[in-house]
């Protein structure tokens, strides 16, 4: 057996010596030269025994998803206590929505949950169309059905391609990505946007699908699903992705209902609580489509019921594509929808109403509703209070991932730090909604 | 009209100001002192079983003549019922209900926003602090209709502000009791930090 021997390298990471100084500590290396054991002098080694330490978890940290900050007390590598601090994104979208009339509205609501913009754009239509006490029309009903799925898959594409880079999955993300592109670009063909879509009027649509539209659409729903199963076949049953999901996280059904969790997670702890089925919008009644329901209530589960809900969307697409009626897409009501341009500018009656709508805004009459609808995250409502004139009194988002994230404290203390970025990526939440 | 807007009048008569139906929606005015009891009664019963609790928020109109509102948006999964509760604060009144932390854990951030944005105390909540904005934001409370679009300091104020900040009031007290973050600092680093340097954020 070799003899071992000592040599000195110039820097250390072990902190000062009495001095002040870097410390010098001494390296073991065998006759090859190769470093085998790290020998500290012991009387250096700080004594943390028992001590906790505090972190900061964000707000720049790229596993929190956004400016999330969480501040926690860990005991070793266990997390005693987690304290969340949100607000850095925070733009007042509710304060700017008083001084704006309901069709400006329309455009901030992309801006909140910007991963789910066309959904968030029907939801906040649909709110406004209650006040007014107007009823769409066929044609555009189903197309913002496809809106709403089409939405929905787009947002759970993003997290799972996020949450497989947070636990060590590279590939899915890649495939995700490919899929979500697919789904912009027939964004792009429908209104001419990407992200922030601005896809709804109060009253109709921003515009009807292009001609052809509906052939990309079936393309889609056609190829997607041999990605969902390849992602399924690369993570589901990976070795390294169930030991770091199962039994993560857990959230019983009471304590889910309780902390007012909403949407994925809240199925995933065994609740069949969604807005589509329980308080249907849209006649989301008449599609066929199942819930899917967790058991544990824990990471995986929250991966399952994802994974689930996109093949349940495509489904909903393809009834939906089958369904689609001809029409018109807007209402008709000159109070509310905005005259072609050309007629605008060549007969009178159009011009005052495009002048009352553009200058004062269409007024719904005093009252106020409460919309839900179910998002990706969950129950995101919109409640409006009118008194009568252009712009609201009050609007209110129910951001479904704000709700879902104050019960991080429940779910991550006691596990492991790694366990922390996986709880929270499998919470799904977007900043811009939660900081509005 | 929701049946359970009946029976609160039943068992709570002095709690029990009006019902209304708007498009479909049952609201239920109830006595800001007495909000509280109303809720557990809703929660616990059998009969009712309101198990989700919704939203927390309110409502200030632009007339100020007219009383603040406080409005809960409560769920029964079981009996997919949708119920609104609401206690008008009258003008001058002080600005405090009960809170529903107690029986929703889920009202935990929104009634902290809630008093982050309007001032509300929320009697009974064990953590009420600024939530969106920070801890020693001092212009008030944005959502009121008396605060300007553009907020009361003037930009370079507000940067006078931030700057001036020590930065342990990033911290709230109760880390700084867990860490005495401070107290542990090498000293350098104490004098650096006692000069008004920031750390990064």
């Amino acid at each position: 057996m070799a003899e071992k021997r000592t040599v000195e390298v110039a820097l250390s990471t072990s902190g000062l010596d009495a001095e002040g100084r870097p410390q010098r500590i001494p390296l073991v290396v065998d006759d090859g030269g190769r470093v085998t054991t790290l020998e500290a002098p012991l009387s250096i080694e700080p004594e943390l025994e028992g001590e906790h330490m505090l972190i900061n978890l964000g707000p720049q940290h790229p596993a929190t998803h956004g400016v999330l900050r969480l501040v926690l007390e860990l005991d070793g590598e266990t997390v005693v206590r987690c304290i969340p601090h949100v607000g850095y994104l925070h733009c007042g979208f509710e304060k700017i929505g008083e001084y704006r009339q309901y069709n400006q509205i329309i455009p901030w609501t992309d801006r909140e949950d910007y991963l789910n913009s066309p959904g968030n754009n029907v939801a906040f239509a649909l709110g406004a169309e209650r006040l007014f006490g107007v009823e769409i029309t066929p044609r555009c009903t189903v197309l913002r059905v496809i809106a709403m799925e089409l939405s929905r898959i787009m947002s759970h594409l993003v997290w799972l391609g996020t949450t497989c880079i947070d636990i060590g999955a590279f590939t899915p993300f890649l495939w995700s990505f490919q899929e979500r592109e697919r789904i912009y670009t027939l964004l792009e063909q429908w209104i001419g946007a990407r992200l922030t879509t601005t896809l709804t009027r109060v009253g109709g649509m921003g515009a009807d699908i292009p001609d052809g539209w509906m052939d990309g659409l079936r393309d889609f729903t056609h190829t997607f699903p041999k990605t969902i199963a390849e992602v399924d076949r690369m993570v589901t049953r990976n070795g390294i992705w169930v030991g770091r999901t199962i039994g993560i996280g857990v959230m019983s059904a009471a304590d889910a209902v309780n902390a007012g969790l909403s949407g994925p997670l809240l199925r995933a702890s065994g609740v069949a609580y969604d807005v589509r089925k329980d308080f249907p919008y849209l006649d989301y009644e008449t599609y066929d489509f199942d819930v899917p329901v967790g058991t544990n209530g824990d990471v995986y589960d929250r991966f399952l019921c994802r994974m689930e809900e996109l093949r349940q969307s495509v489904r909903i697409l393809e009834q939906a594509a089958a369904r689609l009626p001809d029409g018109p897409v807007n209402v008709d009501d000159a109070r509310l929808i905005l005259p072609p341009k050309s007629k605008a500018t060549s007969e009178m009656e159009s011009m005052i109403h495009h002048f009352k709508q553009v200058m004062e805004g269409p007024r719904p009459p005093i009252g106020e509703t409460y919309v839900a609808v179910e998002s990706p995250k969950g129950e995101k409502g919109y409640y409006f209070v009118s008194d009568g004139t252009p712009k609201p009194v009050r609007w209110r988002i129910r951001p479904p991932s704000y709700v879902n994230l104050s019960a991080i404290p429940q779910m991550v203390e006691g596990h492991l730090l790694s366990d922390v970025i996986a709880i929270n990526a499998s919470i799904d939440i977007v900043m811009g909604e939660i900081d509005r | 009209m929701n049946p359970s807007a009946e029976r609160i009048r039943e068992k709570f008569p002095t709690a029990f100001v009006r019902a209304e139906v708007i498009w479909a929606e049952t609201t239920v005015y109830l006595h800001p002192e007495s909000v509280g009891d109303v809720v557990r009664y809703l929660h616990d019963d059998e009969a009712e079983r309101y198990d989700y609790l919704s939203d927390v928020t309110a409502v200030e109109y632009r007339d100020l003549e007219l009383p603040l509102q406080v409005v809960w948006h409560l769920r029964s999964l079981p009996f997919r019922r949708f119920l609104r509760l609401k206690a008008e604060i009258p003008r001058g009144a002080p600005l405090s209900v009960p809170s529903v932390y107690p029986i929703y854990k889920g009202a935990d951030w929104l009634e902290r926003e809630c008093y982050d944005m309007f001032g509300i105390e929320f009697v009974g909540h064990p953590d009420l602090r600024r939530i969106l904005m920070w801890e020693q934001y001092a212009e008030g409370y944005p959502l009121r209709k008396d605060f300007p679009l553009r907020g009361r300091f003037s930009r370079s104020e507000q940067l006078r502000q931030a700057l001036a900040a020590e930065p342990e009031s990033r911290y709230s007290m109760t880390e700084l009791t867990i860490a005495d973050a401070f107290e542990d600092l090498p000293l350098e680093m104490r004098q650096r930090l006692a000069g008004g340097e920031k750390t990064g954020e």
